[in-house]
């Protein structure tokens, strides 16, 4: 699949003026430093495992459509939780944004590539194993890890050689992202245009440059959780055995510490994907940059501080509790700073709404939603009724579905143009969206009442009272899943067939690809920085 | 282009209202709860308070933002002529309004909300304390004071869950998958101190119109408390995925009077007293040892224990689910000498799900092995005696 973008470039770079080696389209892929070629390579892999991880989520709802058992034994319902959580992250979200940010950083700080090419190429290639590992574990004895991506021990230590697997993609998965997000923040520091200051640079590559450190912070707290577990599963120590000393509640408190700051991780960077959108499409500049700046960085140092609220039910003491709730309510200051900011962008601007600005319409006004169950949750008392419930479902779907993945379904739609030189189709683009809309509500929404009545996430099987609301939701999904579909459909004729795009598409965007490179942009750009005023 | 961006909207628009239409007006009797379930006790009704409460703020919250949105988006349109005011771009004064508000409203949220935090915690002077232990898959409870405890597993029958590919045989019922055999009994109007706790990997015990939910920890005992303020039957169910039947360890809490659970306790201490029992019949009779059962009455009571007991990891055929639950057809360990596999019935598999069975009476622990013994293919014809048993305990 990366033959297609890759050959759409190769086909602009003939008439560009670059002077690289003609190399075969395969040697090519194995070997590319280039950010743009690694950065397709990213976007399509991404786009695969989204449509992988969807159909696992498609299998999950075809078995919740009605309640008994019809379609699959329990343990295979909970290995598919597990793993369309861990591809859903670890392979759509963090390599599609890891895509982005290798096409747009260097062209929006006027650099001429990543800061260490080769670098980027392995990151790149050490996700192939990782994704392979995860894959095949469905078909070792004994399935894949079913412990949820969450891999709580003890019980995650009677899982099979499927989750030995697990744990060695996670490895991969997270050295991937370390080796990114290294170049990330050294090509940002390094490598800007003279007069590209920090306070000047797309608010795109702020969000990444603190996305960056969180990885950073993060990953090696995650590797280190899951090789504990593999020592604990295989070389007979007890790091989270209670009858050899640990203490199974201790991987909670490592795996959060990781886990609080990776769900900023896969919000931060849309967030500086709707800041680009939303100020191109009022044709005004960004509200309150500066204070988008440090609502970031606020999130991002909040984010390490709040991880015991996914641990309410475990039985901390109150003191730990009450910290826990101040410090998540807290994250709703910045939050909110953000949505009004880009609401007052929107205010006294002159809006038009094309696919890239619904997408990212529609991210504001579920990222809200979501915000609010958020605030719901944070309160000790509501989240010990609605611990494990679907409400969690609901909450987390409304913030990651419209969130991370209509951030990036409206960074696709706005890039498109400028990566490829072809416009794709507008009317296509339109229904994408309205279906998606309604289809995601349609899934999630009912999944708020699920949990309010009480229904535990993680089960294939309900009692009577739920199945009305979970027929609605498995009828949203299939909806929502197939609705994708026109997505790729666009996608692919746009690169194939697409009419050609102007070399500055939108009115209003004003970051340097717009402003200094033709559509699409040649294979080398930069060469000589920009000259900025 | 003003007809194309219409169009996919109104014909989305029209089909959402006749699937919304289609919603409505579905049969009456389905059940389509939108909120917390009717609060059993004071501190699940702070929590519904809360709730409601918070809701309130996050509508007037969504008022203002979606309305301010929404104006922008209707009045500052360029097709209606709007210009962009390219200086309305910055403003720090507005920026610390908009920091300043939502920190009062958190401020206005983080009160009651940390009243109800010291009131869940405060788990003194209760009038009883009952153990709570989670185990694969289903719950254990031990009246400490009466020296009373007892096993509580799902009472649903597998022939209502169907297998996949296979329908259920038999209708669901009201309380599908939410009924146990033995549910926890406790009486009205007193302080109920649990300990919770499990004894493989980590369980859930969450009955939400208790406001309880907590974590069994396998090593760790936690406490937690209620007051149930009326008579009735609350049902939950684990909330932390746990295994195979995470979604089928439902919890029962049967709220009495004082006079009911008097005389349900006195039964109780008859039945249970410090002997564990799961599905045991309701008054087993005292065993008889020197009794010598014939293969055909073994094999009948050992087919009921198979079915309570072993069915849910080994299955109905014998085969079980290779590698995490082993067949027992053609096992060697069945097919050999009665004592390797009375061995892992009464001690159980170190790492695995399969757990000791010594609760389970002589006759059933005979019958059962002489079952497996001669079933799914399996005939050795070996015969297992309540005696075997009593001697293998040793």
């Amino acid at each position: 699949m990366a033959n297609a973008a890759i050959d759409a470039n190769a086909a602009t770079h003939d008439h560009a003026h670059d002077h690289h080696d003609h190399k075969g389209p395969w040697t090519r892929i194995f070997t590319t430093t280039n950010h743009k070629d690694i950065g397709s390579m990213y976007l399509w892999f991404a786009f695969l495992m989204f449509f992988v991880g969807g159909a696992m989520a498609l299998a999950l709802r075809a078995e919740l459509f009605r309640p008994g058992l019809q379609w699959m034994q329990p343990e295979l319902f909970n290995s598919l939780t597990t793993v369309h959580a861990l591809v859903m992250i670890f392979g759509a979200v963090m390599p599609a944004f890891v895509g982005f940010a290798n096409w747009l950083v260097p062209m929006q700080i006027g650099a001429a590539d990543m800061a260490f090419p080769r670098l980027n190429n392995w990151s790149f290639w050490i996700m192939i194993p990782a994704a392979i590992l995860l894959m095949a574990s469905f078909f070792v004895p004994g399935g894949a890890a079913a412990s949820g991506w969450t891999l709580y021990p003890p019980l995650v230590t009677q899982g099979g050689i499927g989750t030995d697997m697990t744990i060695l993609a996670i490895h991969l998965l997270g050295a991937s992202s370390i080796m990114g997000s290294i170049n990330i923040i050294t090509t940002i520091l390094n490598l800007r245009a003279p007069g590209m200051t920090l306070m000047k640079m797309p608010l795109f590559c702020w969000t990444w440059l603190i996305t960056a450190y969180l990885l950073i912070a993060t990953m090696p707290v995650l590797a280190g959780a899951v090789t504990m577990l593999l020592t604990d599963r295989h070389f007979g120590t007890s790091f989270f055995n209670a009858a050899g000393g640990g203490d199974p509640t201790m991987f909670m408190h490592i795996f959060w510490f990781f886990g609080h700051p990776e769900v900023y991780i896969l919000i931060l960077p849309a967030f500086g994907i709707v800041s680009q959108i939303i100020p191109a499409f009022a044709r005004k500049p960004l509200f309150g940059y500066a204070s988008m700046v440090y609502a970031t960085a606020s999130i991002a140092i909040l984010s390490f501080i709040v991880w015991g609220h996914h641990m309410f039910t475990v039985g901390m003491p109150a003191a730990g509790q009450l910290f826990f709730m101040f410090a998540t309510m807290l994250i709703a200051v910045p939050t909110g700073v953000k949505i009004f900011n880009w609401i007052s962008t929107m205010w006294r601007g002159s809006l038009t709404f094309e696919t890239p600005m619904l997408f990212c319409i529609g991210f504001l006004c579920m990222f809200t939603l979501g915000g609010f169950s958020g605030l719901v949750l944070s309160i000790v008392a509501i989240d010990i009724t609605l611990h494990n419930t679907y409400y969690v479902v609901a909450h987390f779907h409304y913030v990651l579905f419209p969130g991370a993945i209509w951030g990036l379904t409206a960074g696709v739609y706005f890039w498109l143009p400028k990566f490829t030189g072809k416009m794709y189709n507008e009317t296509l683009g339109k229904w994408h969206f309205w279906i998606s809309a309604i289809a995601f509500n349609i899934t999630f929404f009912p999944q708020h009442f699920l949990g309010l009545a009480g229904m535990p996430r993680r089960i294939p099987d309900y009692a009577m009272q739920y199945a009305e609301w979970n027929q609605i939701s498995t009828v949203g999904a299939f909806l929502l899943g197939f609705s994708q579909l026109i997505f790729l459909y666009n996608v692919v004729t746009t690169i194939r067939s697409g009419e050609k795009a102007k070399e500055k598409q939108w009115e209003g965007a004003d970051s340097l690809e717009w402003t200094h490179l033709p559509s699409p942009v040649p294979y080398h750009t930069f060469e000589t920085a920009p000259v900025l005023k | 282009m003003q007809k194309m961006r219409n169009s996919p909207l109104r014909t989305i628009l029209s089909t959402g209202g006749a699937l919304l239409f289609a919603i409505l007006t579905l049969p009456a009797l389905a059940s389509y709860d939108v909120n917390i379930p009717a609060p059993a006790t004071p501190v699940a009704s702070q929590i519904y308070g809360l709730h409601m409460y918070i809701l309130w703020i996050c509508a007037v919250i969504f008022v203002i933002v979606f309305g301010a949105m929404f104006y922008s988006i209707f009045k500052f349109r360029k097709s209606k002529g709007a210009t962009p005011d390219v200086n309305f771009h910055e403003s720090t004064l507005i920026e610390i309004i908009w920091t300043i508000i939502p920190f009062v409203i958190l401020i206005a949220i983080a009160v009651p909300a940390t009243r109800t935090v010291l009131d869940m915690k405060d788990t003194s002077n209760p009038d009883m304390t009952i153990k709570v232990t989670g185990y694969q898959w289903g719950w254990r409870y031990d009246y400490s004071a009466d020296d009373v405890g007892f096993y509580s597993s799902l009472s649903t029958p597998w022939s209502q869950i169907g297998q996949p590919g296979i329908e259920a045989s038999e209708k669901q019922g009201n309380d599908y998958l939410l009924e146990v055999d033995n549910p926890l009994v406790v009486p009205v109007g007193k302080r109920i101190r649990l300990l919770v706790t499990s004894s493989d990997v980590i369980h859930g015990w969450y009955v939400p119109q208790l406001g309880i939910n907590q974590y069994g920890i396998p090593g760790f005992i936690k406490d937690v408390w209620f007051k149930a303020e009326k008579v009735g039957t609350f049902r939950g169910q684990c909330s932390q995925i746990c295994g195979k039947l995470h979604g089928y360890m439902p919890i029962v809490v049967i709220v009495k009077s004082e006079a009911d659970y008097a005389k349900w306790i006195a039964e109780a201490k008859a039945k249970w007293s410090s002997k564990p029992v799961i599905a045991m019949p309701a008054a087993a009779p005292a065993e008889d040892l020197s009794k010598k059962f014939t293969m055909a009455e073994l094999k009948a009571q050992g087919e009921k224990v198979y079915a309570a007991n072993c069915v849910a990891c080994h299955q109905a055929t014998g085969k079980g689910m290779p590698p995490a639950f082993p067949s027992l057809a053609g096992s060697k360990v069945v097919l050999a000498a009665a004592e390797q596999q009375l061995n892992v019935l009464l001690s159980g598999r170190p790492n695995t799900a399969m757990q000791s069975f010594a609760q389970l009476s002589n006759t059933d622990l005979a019958a059962v092995t002489t079952y497996t013994k001669n079933s799914f293919g399996n005939s050795t014809g070996t015969l297992v005696q309540p005696a075997d048993i009593k001697a293998a305990r040793k």
